[in-house]
């Protein structure tokens, strides 16, 4: 696979007009991005009333996952740091507004006036520091942070990403619970390198509780209510709890003089040829081996 | 950029208390027809900023909205009042001219109707 784009420049340099307009007009990532938007906007779970809504599209590029929301019959804003790809949105007559802006310097909107936020293959741009003065954590609390104060109550974000690894999937899922996001992980097609794709669901919760479980001081998340996801997606709920280390150190105690004898009278019975026990089996030795 | 984005776009510089709303200066300005929903109107009309939403219409010399946002009940019967709010909120374009913040009087220039809010070093 080519390298991330993420690795080989800023996305206002990545994205220049070349770049912009083959990313648009290939059919294979028209395709994908039209499917990744279908599918955050039913995650999005907005009311089915027949009312537009007024959604907000981060990391809009070219306006491909605008055009979804449009079918959709909703309105939306879309914001991009890259000129070009916002230049080829505006040829492409795209219905949405659009804004030219960094969302690592916070998005800039009033409380209360989105209904409902995706991003389709943007986030994880946060996660590098492009100039010496970014600092990644900073950039995402800025993101995170306005983000949550524009969303109306009860609406959701939700975020496809392609997290380089499982430290920066970690890195967002963290900033986002501070910022008083609840929310989880749904991954679909989990199985398959080729298929999978992440969404991060966030949610602006109605009711603040006050009482912490004590290990941290932030709100509680609310775990994902609807598990009537398609049947090839897992799901992953997290709250902001402290989630024991993925990987333990190899227990030692299964190691002990004890069952290395009852091995080596195992391995004798069998027939096999065992050194004679003495004081020195399983003698703890110095800390260099 | 249309007016409704307008009356959710507020001034991100650092340590700025009045960011909102932004000043228009038009220099610019085109009208593309959408279709009226009125129940996208009345789901939008609790959000807006009315007195924003006036004094932007009439920087870019629409001047036909009452000064007040009218209570629910009239809200439900007055088509002509809906019609103005919609043609106001999601008619009018600012293709070329500038957002200015009233505080700092930095100016967000806007170009092809995409207003540039990217922040210098220093403003974050």
């Amino acid at each position: 696979m080519a390298n991330r784009p993420e690795l080989l420049a800023p996305p206002e340099i990545f994205y220049d007009e070349t770049e912009a307009r083959k990313y648009t007009s290939s059919s294979r990532i028209v395709d994908i991005q039209a499917k990744l938007s279908e599918r955050a906007l039913e995650l999005l779970a907005l009311p089915e009333d027949g009312v537009p809504r007024f959604l907000l599209d981060i990391g809009c590029g070219s306006g491909l996952s605008g055009e979804t929301i449009s079918e959709n019959g909703h309105h939306w804003l879309g914001l991009d740091i890259s000129a070009s790809m916002l230049n080829v949105a505006v040829e492409r007559e795209v219905e949405g507004d659009l804004l030219l802006g960094d969302m690592g310097q916070g998005l800039g909107l009033r409380p209360g006036v989105i209904d409902g936020a995706i991003s389709i293959s943007a986030v994880q741009w946060l996660c590098n520091a492009d100039k010496s003065s970014h600092e990644p954590r900073l950039r995402l609390k800025a993101f995170f942070g306005s983000l949550y104060r524009c969303l109306s109550r009860g609406a959701r974000a939700v975020f496809q990403v392609y997290p380089e690894n499982i430290k920066q999937r970690e890195l967002i899922l963290r900033q986002a619970l501070q910022a008083g996001f609840g929310g989880g992980l749904v991954v679909d097609y989990p199985h398959s390198t080729k298929k999978r794709k992440e969404f991060l669901v966030l949610t602006c919760g109605s009711v603040q509780t006050s009482i912490q479980t004590g290990k941290n001081e932030h709100d509680e998340g609310c775990s994902e209510d609807d598990s009537s996801e398609d049947e090839e997606s897992g799901m992953v709920s997290m709250s902001d709890r402290n989630r024991p280390k993925k990987r333990q150190k190899p227990n030692k105690e299964g190691k002990s003089r004890e069952w290395m004898l009852r091995k080596k009278e195992q391995s004798r019975r069998k027939g096999n040829d065992v050194p004679a026990d003495s004081k020195y089996t399983g003698r703890k030795r110095k800390s260099r081996f | 950029m249309r007016l409704i984005v307008h009356n959710m776009l507020s001034c991100n510089i650092r340590g700025v208390a009045n960011k909102f709303p932004l000043r228009i200066e038009p220099k610019k300005i085109i009208v593309k027809e959408v279709d009226f929903n009125p129940d996208f109107l009345k789901h939008m009309i609790a959000k807006i900023d009315w007195k924003a939403l006036v004094d932007g219409a009439r920087s870019m010399g629409y001047t036909e909205l009452p000064d007040h946002a009218p209570d629910t009940t009239t809200l439900e019967s007055d088509e002509s009042f809906l019609r103005k709010f919609h043609h106001s909120l999601l008619e009018l374009h600012l293709e070329e001219g500038s957002l200015v913040c009233s505080e700092t009087g930095r100016k967000f220039p806007v170009n092809k109707g995409i207003p540039n809010m990217l922040l210098h070093e220093d403003e974050v």
